[in-house]
């Protein structure tokens, strides 16, 4: 899509970061940013402050393991404007080395269980969550199963129950 | 020791802090295994006498691996895990993957496709409101109101039955359009159905509405504010509940939504009350569309005569076999009644018509070679539905708020990610915080107008 | 009660018709512990409400407590966060139990083949009947229950 018919989002991102944007598109007509790890807290944090955008909600946070791609990483944020009625999808691309974004729990209550749940998940570390545990999985499961070098089934073995007076 | 040692009197507030640390909290456990907690969420309480102090709260005690799943299987084979993820109403599921898919694919479907959806789709949203509140009001001792509302929903189950051929784990979506047709009694069931619910709505509302030991255990307990709803990204009736209409059939209006007309009911204060007002008038609102629907839908050919052209599919397919083909193209299959979408008579009404997410007819896949590669295409592992790299997210209202689902395509014919992004987690995150302050008993109801599916929040 | 369990030969009729006759008594009140989790849970609400009456076969009330029930529905998949949690409960059940399997996933796992699911509840306690489906229609369940009393009936039984 050419530059001229981005929406109002999109432009406003490119003014205001546009050294740190990596790419931009909206295809099939959903807003898309790639920004550098560097800039995402401060991005979300103007998207939700930002009078002409006001992108209150944090919808989804999730991540994608490209695998063979470098980095090998994606963090996934879709955001959604209750007042303009948009929703604007930024990614973030992490390292194999050293996986860990800046946190946005201080913005959002809901990233806090949406962190944890990523940190289980693929082993994407948060920086500053207040509280970083398994969300879904149990303390004694080993890896991150749904990063693609883990099989779908490789069983781990029982846990007995836990004495409860340890 | 002298006697000058002086009497030290204690302020009341040190006399408080000494009691205080005297008598020690008591830490109490709920769940996983406890009959309000649905079976699968551990809710560690710090009590001090009856008010909880703190909470934390333990889910994923149902983790079934649904995005892993996905990734493993090819397009289609997705569908029968998106019925596990909210089970009290898979069809939204089910249509709401379809419509990511689509969206990706750029697959326009037919307008009988799109009510189709849209009636099963209320359908589901009415079977899984009433199964909250049924289930919410027996956890605070209205055990007829949950035999009442099980019985307005085994009447839906029964039409789902009729439409899909199962009652819960309908797997009834597909890539392009829906598994059949709808079945010819349907809209005079459907009506029936509708008619005797609205009954049983009556009665919940005369035993629960007005009722004093019900609206003291609802009314201004787990109040939530707007601003706490938002920051916590909760949707659908909980978020409804505290004033904000946000409805993602009327702010992103997708299948027919559009044309309808109805009202999103919202609350003012927030609390468990609210919430249930809000659910009951949501499906009045549901079945008001059902009704609409169903007066819009565009026929299908039905009434093509084929008298003694009909024949029985197994002969077809010998008939193929031996060759004798000459003809066979003029006629028809006869099917099971869930199969009638295989048919040719409402192949193009329920599908959208492209071969690359198309299933043929089975009177053309048994007749001629084209459509019998094109079958072979889309089912053999390694070919199938093969949607453009790239990636979409595509919304639809579920049962508790926004139903997301978030498809990353390679290219190939398997997804390289999907990401369900259930709107349970939401209101379960901000749990903790609304319970804590009030009293013990008050998480059953609270946790109970939260509508819970493990499914959908442990995925 | 002082019941000669060995079987020896005056006494064999007596035990074996007491035998019966406490297998009667026990198959028409079971005393179930719903441990629900997931799916099946949807059916085991219709099997319990006026459609289908599980009350019809004596099996109306369930008990949440352990130490209460004689029958532990095992209604939905079982992950192996969970698993600890089910034996725990199964424990604590007293003597003479019995478990029911309640759909797929109980059973052998069902489609859930991942690192997150059991593969079957036999691998963490024994079980007694078997229902399929998935989930299973409420006509299944309410067959299970009746093979269920069969076995209650015809077992041995300790007093």
């Amino acid at each position: 899509m050419p530059e001229a018919e981005w929406s109002k989002t999109l432009k406003k991102i490119q003014e205001q970061f546009g050294d740190r944007v990596i790419e931009m598109h909206a295809q099939l007509g959903q807003d898309t940013v790639v920004v550098s790890k560097a800039a995402i807290f401060e991005l979300a944090r103007f998207l939700r402050d930002d009078p002409d955008l006001k992108y209150n909600y944090l919808m989804d946070l999730t991540a994608v393991d490209h695998f063979t791609r470098k980095p090998r990483f994606e963090v996934v944020y879709h955001f959604l404007s209750l007042e303009y009625n948009a929703r604007v999808r930024v990614k973030v691309p992490v390292g194999e080395s050293d996986p860990e974004v800046e946190s946005l729990t201080p913005l959002w209550k809901i990233a806090n269980w949406l962190e944890r749940e990523t940190w289980d998940m693929f082993g994407i570390k948060f920086k500053n969550h207040p509280d970083l545990r398994r969300l879904l999985l149990y303390p004694e499961f080993q890896g991150h199963p749904l990063r693609k070098d883990y099989p779908v089934t490789k069983r781990q073995p029982l846990v007995g129950p836990k004495d409860p007076q340890a | 020791m002298s006697d000058s040692t002086t009497i030290t009197t204690k302020t009341p507030e040190e006399t408080k802090q000494e009691v205080e640390k005297s008598n020690k909290n008591m830490m109490l456990n709920v769940g996983p295994s406890h009959p309000a907690m649905h079976g699968v969420i551990q809710i560690s309480v710090e009590l001090e006498g009856e008010v909880i102090r703190k909470a934390d709260i333990e889910i994923g005690y149902l983790h079934r691996a649904f995005e892993k799943h996905s990734e493993s299987g090819t397009y289609t084979q997705v569908f029968p895990y998106t019925d596990r993820l909210n089970y009290v109403s898979p069809a939204i599921n089910n249509f709401g993957y379809a419509g990511a898919v689509e969206k990706l694919m750029g697959l326009e479907i037919p307008e009988r496709c799109k009510y189709i959806r849209v009636i099963m789709s209320e359908i589901a949203r009415v079977a899984d409101h009433l199964t909250c509140i049924g289930a919410s009001a027996m956890e605070l001792g209205a055990f007829s109101v949950f035999l009442y509302m099980m019985k307005a929903r085994e009447w839906l189950y029964e039409l789902t039955e009729n439409v899909t051929g199962a009652r819960i784990t309908i797997s009834y979506g597909r890539i392009g359009g829906v598994k059949a047709d709808l079945p010819k009694e349907f809209t005079e069931q459907c009506r029936q159905a509708l008619k005797k619910t609205r009954e049983v709505l009556e009665e919940v509302d005369g035993l629960l509405t007005r009722n004093r030991i019900f609206m003291d255990r609802m009314r201004g307990v787990g109040v939530i504010s707007a601003e706490d709803a938002i920051s916590f990204g909760i949707t659908g009736p909980f978020l409804r509940s505290t004033g904000v209409a946000y409805d993602v059939r009327k702010a992103w209006p997708y299948l027919v939504y559009d044309r309808m007309n109805f009202d999103v009911p919202v609350g003012t204060t927030g609390d468990n009350f609210d919430r249930y007002l809000v659910r009951m008038e949501e499906m009045q609102q549901s079945m008001r569309i059902i009704e609409q629907a169903l007066d819009q839908i565009p026929e299908g050919p039905t009434n093509i005569d084929h008298e003694g052209r009909v024949i029985e599919p197994d002969l077809m397919a010998d008939l193929g076999k031996f060759g004798k083909t000459a003809g066979l193209l003029k006629n028809e299959t006869l099917l099971e009644p869930t199969l009638e979408g295989t048919g040719k008579r409402v192949h193009l009404q329920i599908r959208a018509n492209d071969k690359d997410a198309w299933i043929p007819p089975k009177e053309q896949v048994y007749s001629n070679i084209e459509a019998l590669m094109n079958h072979f295409k889309i089912i053999m592992l390694g070919h199938g539905i093969r949607p453009p790299k790239g990636e979409v997210y595509n919304m639809v209202e579920g049962g508790n708020g926004e139903l997301g689902f978030y498809i990353v395509s390679d290219g190939t014919d398997r997804p390289w990610r999907v990401r369900c992004n259930g709107p349970c987690m939401r209101p379960m995150a901000a749990l903790a915080g609304i319970i804590t302050g009030g009293q013990m008993a008050d998480i059953i109801a609270t946790f109970g107008s939260v509508n819970m599916i493990a499914g959908e929040l442990d995925r | 009660m002082e019941v000669d369990k060995g079987g020896g030969t005056e006494f064999g009729f007596f035990t074996s018709r007491l035998d019966k006759m406490i297998g009667w008594a026990r198959k028409f009140s079971v005393f179930q512990y719903p441990f629900i989790t997931a799916c099946c849970g949807m059916e085991y609400m219709s099997v319990a409400c006026a459609h289908y009456d599980i009350d019809r076969f004596g099996a109306g009330l369930p008990r949440f407590s352990p130490r209460q029930a004689d029958v532990l529905f095992v209604v939905g998949t079982i992950s192996q966060k969970i698993a600890p949690v089910l034996l725990t409960v199964y424990e604590q059940m007293c003597s003479p139990k019995w478990v029911v399997a309640f759909g797929v996933c109980t059973c052998t796992g069902g489609f859930y083949d991942d690192y997150a699911t059991v593969r079957g509840i036999d691998h963490v306690l024994p079980v007694d009947i078997y229902i399929p489906g998935c989930p299973p229609r409420p006509e299944t369940v309410l067959n299970g229950l009746i093979m269920l009393q069969e076995k209650i009936q015809n077992q041995k039984q300790e007093v």
